[in-house]
């Protein structure tokens, strides 16, 4: 009888510590980089294009390459992304074909991301010329996150109630015109949640933008998308790696890195407050 | 639109209907009158709603439904391939069993509908929502808050919002699918008697689980049992003298 108790006891105790331990984690990880980043940060560190070989000076190119990169990324998924779901979860009828797009789906999101990054050095730096620049860069981008889009596009449209469709197409309202004035309108907070969720996740990855954008250095402010440009993880991966003053650009690194993880937790923070603020309103 | 002359507005025509392989109707034959209210009547999974749905081609929505007749609305076959359900629905409204407006204004449920069928002028638009809302009883509840979120009225409201959002249409027939099921006695009383209002103006069918609710409301009645139609005749005789022995069975509540 007692033992009952003592295995629920320690039961208890390894989730909790589970939970706990996920917590230490994120939380060791801040600590680290801020506590070794928070020097270099500075107005001229976040203004300032980097100089001296890239030891002294700032990291603004980098902070407008990746913002760039991450907002092209978006302009070419998102919308590719919406519809691509759209037709999934409204119009395709539940067959074999729709099988087979999940599949494509679901492998697409499983493919590590430096493929990505030779996919896209091939098809869009090579084949259509794009050579590397913020184009071909965002679109490799944009292909990594397609499949976080669309699942989470299939989701929100799924979780908008089945009476709102019928109760419009009853009313004779077409089915396009049901999608665009009911279905997406209550889909979008999610559709938006979702997806910026994985646009964060982008904004950091190395891999794919390597042969596709990003540049070594450079001071140009881009002034067209066929421009290479600078982008964080990249810098990072640089000053980290192939730099001829590893050592003596720590504080560099971390403060790069601090900026980074600044961007990327911001935009997941404006996911967070939208879904805060649409689960206050919904009321269905 | 209101035909004085008697007849029928809708007339089913030997319907099979098919859920995939599961047959849910059997050789349904039916007139709907002009100007009636019409209750479907029959226990679970016996077809009712199914028919009902079949009316307005609501039914398409379901992947490997199949439909066999024909479904005859003022003369024409609503499965023709010419046909074009949306107009249909449109000349047939809806109302379903769980009140379900927009979660948009009182005022937008209203002219949802319109606004996407071409109507724009803003002065047009609150006119027919005054008459709309007071066709459904409702005007005087709302004509102060018709900004204010449909969500928040209380589930007799919605239903009787949602009358009003299918009467803005101007549809020719109302159908009406268990529309009191969800609600209490008093809003189910409303209801009802909106119902002996709106016969008027409209060809009404109602499907209902409630045999009081068929007794009180209706003009003709059909007992439905493992999608067959087995009587249909003036909900008078339904309920006191019935032909067959299952409908007295089913209305004495000896099963179903």
């Amino acid at each position: 009888m007692r033992w009952r108790y003592i295995k629920e006891g320690i039961f208890f105790s390894v989730v909790r510590l589970s939970a706990l331990l996920i917590v230490l984690a994120l939380g060791g990880l801040l600590f680290y980089i801020f506590y070794n980043g928070y020097q270099a940060i500075s107005w001229e560190f976040l203004t300032e294009p980097p100089i001296d070989a890239m030891t002294k000076g700032g990291i603004m190119p980098a902070i407008l390459g990746t913002i760039y990169l991450t907002l092209g990324a978006i302009v070419i998924a998102l919308p590719l992304g919406i519809m691509s779901a759209i037709y999934l979860s409204e119009y395709a009828k539940q067959g074999a074909v729709v099988r087979v797009i999940r599949l494509g789906v679901n492998c697409l999101a499983g493919v590590p991301s430096i493929v990505f990054g030779l996919f896209g050095l091939g098809l869009f730096v090579v084949y259509f010329k794009f050579g590397a620049s913020i184009l071909s860069g965002s679109l490799t981008l944009g292909f990594l996150i397609l499949p976080t889009i669309i699942g989470a596009s299939e989701e929100a449209l799924k979780a908008v109630p089945q009476t709102f469709r019928e109760s419009s197409l009853a009313l004779g309202v077409s089915k396009w015109q049901t999608i665009y004035r009911i279905v997406l309108p209550n889909a979008l907070p999610g559709i938006l949640t979702g997806s910026i969720l994985g646009i964060g996740r982008a904004a950091g990855e190395t891999a794919p933008i390597m042969f596709t954008a990003a540049a070594f250095y450079t001071v140009k402010i881009p002034s067209s998308v066929f421009d290479e440009v600078m982008a964080l993880p990249f810098h990072i991966y640089v000053l980290a790696t192939a730099g001829t003053h590893i050592e003596e650009t720590r504080p560099i690194q971390f403060g790069t890195v601090l900026v980074l993880v600044a961007l990327v937790l911001s935009i997941d923070l404006v996911a967070i407050v939208i879904r805060s603020a649409v689960r206050k309103k919904k009321r269905w | 639109m209101v035909n004085v002359q008697d007849g029928s507005v809708i007339k089913t025509k030997k319907v099979d209907f098919y859920y995939g392989s599961f047959k849910a109707l059997t050789d349904v034959t039916m007139d709907f009158e002009r100007n009636r209210v019409t209750a479907l009547i029959g226990p679970s999974g016996c077809g009712k709603s199914t028919l009902l749905r079949l009316l307005n081609r609501m039914n398409d929505l379901i992947d490997g439904s199949r439909v066999e007749g024909e479904v005859l609305f003022e003369g024409q076959n609503i499965y023709a391939p010419e046909v074009d359900p949306v107009d249909i629905r449109r000349r047939i409204g809806m109302v379903f069993q769980k009140p379900n407006p927009f979660p948009k204004s009182i005022f937008n449920n209203i002219t949802y509908g319109p606004r996407l069928t071409g109507m724009s002028k803003k002065a047009d638009l609150e006119i027919l929502v005054e008459q709309s809302l007071r066709q459904a009883v409702l005007w005087d509840e709302v004509k102060d808050i018709l900004n204010r979120s449909a969500m928040m009225l209380s589930g007799g409201q919605q239903q009787r919002l949602c009358i009003a959002r299918a009467l803005a249409m101007k549809p020719e027939v109302l159908l009406m699918d268990e529309p009191t099921s969800a609600l209490d006695p008093i809003s189910t009383a409303k209801i009802e008697e909106l119902i002996q209002d709106l016969k008027k103006t409209y060809t009404i069918i109602i499907v209902t689980h409630n045999m009081q609710q068929a007794a009180r409301v209706s003009d003709m009645t059909g007992f439905f049992y493992i999608g067959k139609l087995i009587e249909y005749s003036a909900t008078d005789k339904i309920f006191t003298r019935p032909d067959v022995k299952q409908t007295e069975d089913y209305i004495t509540g000896r099963f179903g």
